[in-house]
């Protein structure tokens, strides 16, 4: 039983249109399962007060596809992501302009309601923040106060499975969140965004704070998530995006104190292969990070 | 290399310089040393003087001590004197006060620190807490007499225990507050932002989670601020607790009278064995300063644990 809101069955299906001269030509049918969205996002920019942050995004998700973003620091793509899904808001005196669509609907309209927004947008983040319960609360908080009716406990197991943590945790529910290693608090971070039944998710360098073997285990979680879900993750990690991404964006700034761009968008091929664009050219192969 | 250049130095005839450091380093540790007790002394002072006084309060009042002692009332002769009605006055008035004092200093804290906007109004709110935190006790009696008795005697009773609890409310607010934010402040917000991702409410970021872990701070600067309370007599005097009382409180409205009041009136007394018995309150006093400071390190330890 699931308590999500009626959607329009939408398919996110446009061209991968940008402001920067060359337009990249549509790619063929995005596949849709399951009615997960995509997400299409126009003239998006950012502001911290009076700071603008990022400017002019325009980019379109493919439903259940894993979409990475690249970048050298500070070019705005925490920032992007952040404005997926109102999270930016949260910080005082910044604000976003533009148009983000959840397949077919604006998630920045007047009278939408970012709460309902950030649950269908989950997010996590590069540290693990696991709440200070047990590991069965840290799962079931998010679903119970979203109103949920059903089985707790097999959405607990559910979301667990799904996170590749069940195995590990199945004797332990009851212990805190912060009995576990880096690597498991991230895959615990991860169960609770699924049990609030998001259709996207937003990873924010989700394995930059964890060891190798964590890393490895967070990257094949993704590529099952994927069939479910649509993913975006912001990585400083390139040899991850060219492993698990379909998408990448690349992100970059000009000259000191320009707001963020996203520079080149295409399938992850041929962004690691043969990029239109020298920045992205010259990024990918190392030559500056 | 320095012996070189201080050789070379004496055969030009200049004076010979020696090693480049020169102070000798017995001297620097022996300053070391000086401090080591200096600072010492310091500390002890004041756990000494503490203790000579509680000892000689122990020495004085532990003998005094009896059930009857816990269980009369008060009277002209200091043998049959006790402490019934000004005990049962002081645990009213902290009931009380922390019924009234608890929910608005934490509600205030929580409004100030996640919902306040980043206004010159917040400001002003904020400065003027804590200059109230630092006014003298004696002020707030005036005030508490000024509103709670002469301008709302149908609400409070008048002179009543319900005056001297809501003005020792207002004392201790601001403590309380300030208390709670820095204990609020703790917790990192990593954990807001947790909450917000999973399409949560502010209200339900702070009830799940903001106050849970901001218990222990809070609490602790609580329990502080209503052990002050209880040790208060000049606010009390001033709104109306009685010096001298033959029945115990009745009800919020009552007369009473309060432990530290009671004993400041037998210290006043010629007789030595008022002076006796004024020695057996205090040590009834500090075990119930003792008492409620336990209740919440408890509190507060099992509240850590589960959390």
């Amino acid at each position: 039983m699931d308590f999500r809101e009626t959607q329009e069955e939408e398919v996110a299906l446009s061209d991968l249109s940008q402001e920067r001269p060359e337009s990249v030509k549509p790619r063929g049918t995005p596949s849709k399962q399951d009615g997960t969205l995509g997400m299409s996002i126009e003239n998006l920019s950012a502001f911290y007060g009076s700071y603008k942050a990022l400017t002019d995004v325009n980019i379109d998700i493919r439903p259940n596809k894993i979409t990475a973003l690249i970048g050298p620091s500070g070019c705005g793509k925490s920032t992007f992501i952040r404005c997926l899904n109102r999270m930016h808001e949260v910080i005082p005196e910044a604000y976003a302009k533009g148009c983000v669509k959840l397949g077919d609907q604006d998630i920045y309209a007047k009278n939408t309601d970012p709460v309902t927004i950030r649950r269908r947008i989950g997010m996590v983040f590069q540290k693990p923040n696991p709440f200070s319960k047990s590991i069965y609360e840290n799962v079931a908080w998010g679903a119970r106060i979203n109103g949920y009716r059903g089985d707790m406990d097999e959405l607990v197991e559910r979301s667990l499975r799904r996170a590749a943590l069940w195995d590990e945790v199945k004797d332990k529910l009851k212990k805190s969140g912060f009995d576990l290693s880096g690597g498991q608090q991230q895959r615990l971070v991860i169960a609770r965004t699924l049990a609030v039944e998001p259709e996207v998710i937003l990873m924010d360098e989700p394995a930059s704070a964890l060891d190798p073997v964590s890393t490895q285990k967070i990257e094949d979680t993704m590529a099952e998530l994927k069939k479910r879900y649509t993913v975006i993750i912001v990585t400083h990690n390139m040899q991850q995006a060219a492993r698990i991404s379909d998408y990448t964006g690349f992100f970059y700034i000009e000259n000191m104190g320009d707001p963020g761009q996203l520079w080149e968008f295409d399938e992850t091929n041929k962004m690691f292969s043969s990029p239109d664009r020298k920045e992205t050219e010259d990024y990918v192969t190392g030559r500056f990070g | 290399m320095a012996r070189e250049i201080a050789t070379q130095n004496a055969q030009k005839g200049g004076p010979e310089q020696g090693p480049v450091f020169k102070r000798s380093t017995s001297a620097r540790h022996a300053l070391d040393w000086v401090f080591i007790v200096l600072l010492f002394i310091a500390t002890m002072i004041g756990l000494v003087v503490l203790a000579v006084l509680l000892v000689d309060i122990a020495v004085d009042g532990v003998p005094r001590l009896s059930w009857k002692f816990l269980t009369s009332f008060p009277s002209v002769i200091p043998e049959n004197s006790g402490i019934y009605p000004a005990l049962l006055g002081s645990v009213w008035l902290l009931g009380l006060t922390a019924l009234i004092s608890v929910p608005l200093g934490v509600g205030a804290a929580v409004y100030l620190e996640e919902y306040a906007p980043d206004s010159w109004l917040t400001r002003l709110i904020e400065v003027n807490i804590s200059n109230l935190a630092g006014v003298p006790s004696i002020i707030y009696g005036l005030l508490g007499l000024g509103i709670f008795v002469n301008l709302l005697p149908s609400v409070t009773g008048g002179e009543s225990i319900l005056s001297g609890a809501l003005t020792l409310s207002l004392l201790i607010l601001p403590i309380i507050i300030i208390a709670t934010r820095e204990a609020l402040r703790t917790v990192p917000d990593a954990v807001r932002e947790g909450g917000y991702a999973l399409g949560a409410t502010r209200w339900e970021v702070i009830r799940s989670h903001l106050l849970p872990m901001a218990l222990p701070g809070a609490l602790t600067g609580t329990i502080l601020a209503l052990s002050r309370a209880i040790g208060e007599a000049a606010p009390l005097i001033v709104v109306g607790a009685a010096t001298y009382i033959t029945f115990a409180p009745t009800g919020p409205q009552s007369n009473y009278s309060a432990l530290p009041i009671l004993i400041y009136s037998w210290i006043s007394q010629p007789q030595p064995g008022f002076q006796t018995a004024a020695a057996a309150g205090i040590v009834v006093l500090m075990i119930v300063l003792l008492l409620t400071n336990s209740v919440a390190i408890c509190l507060r330890n099992k509240h850590q644990r589960r959390v």
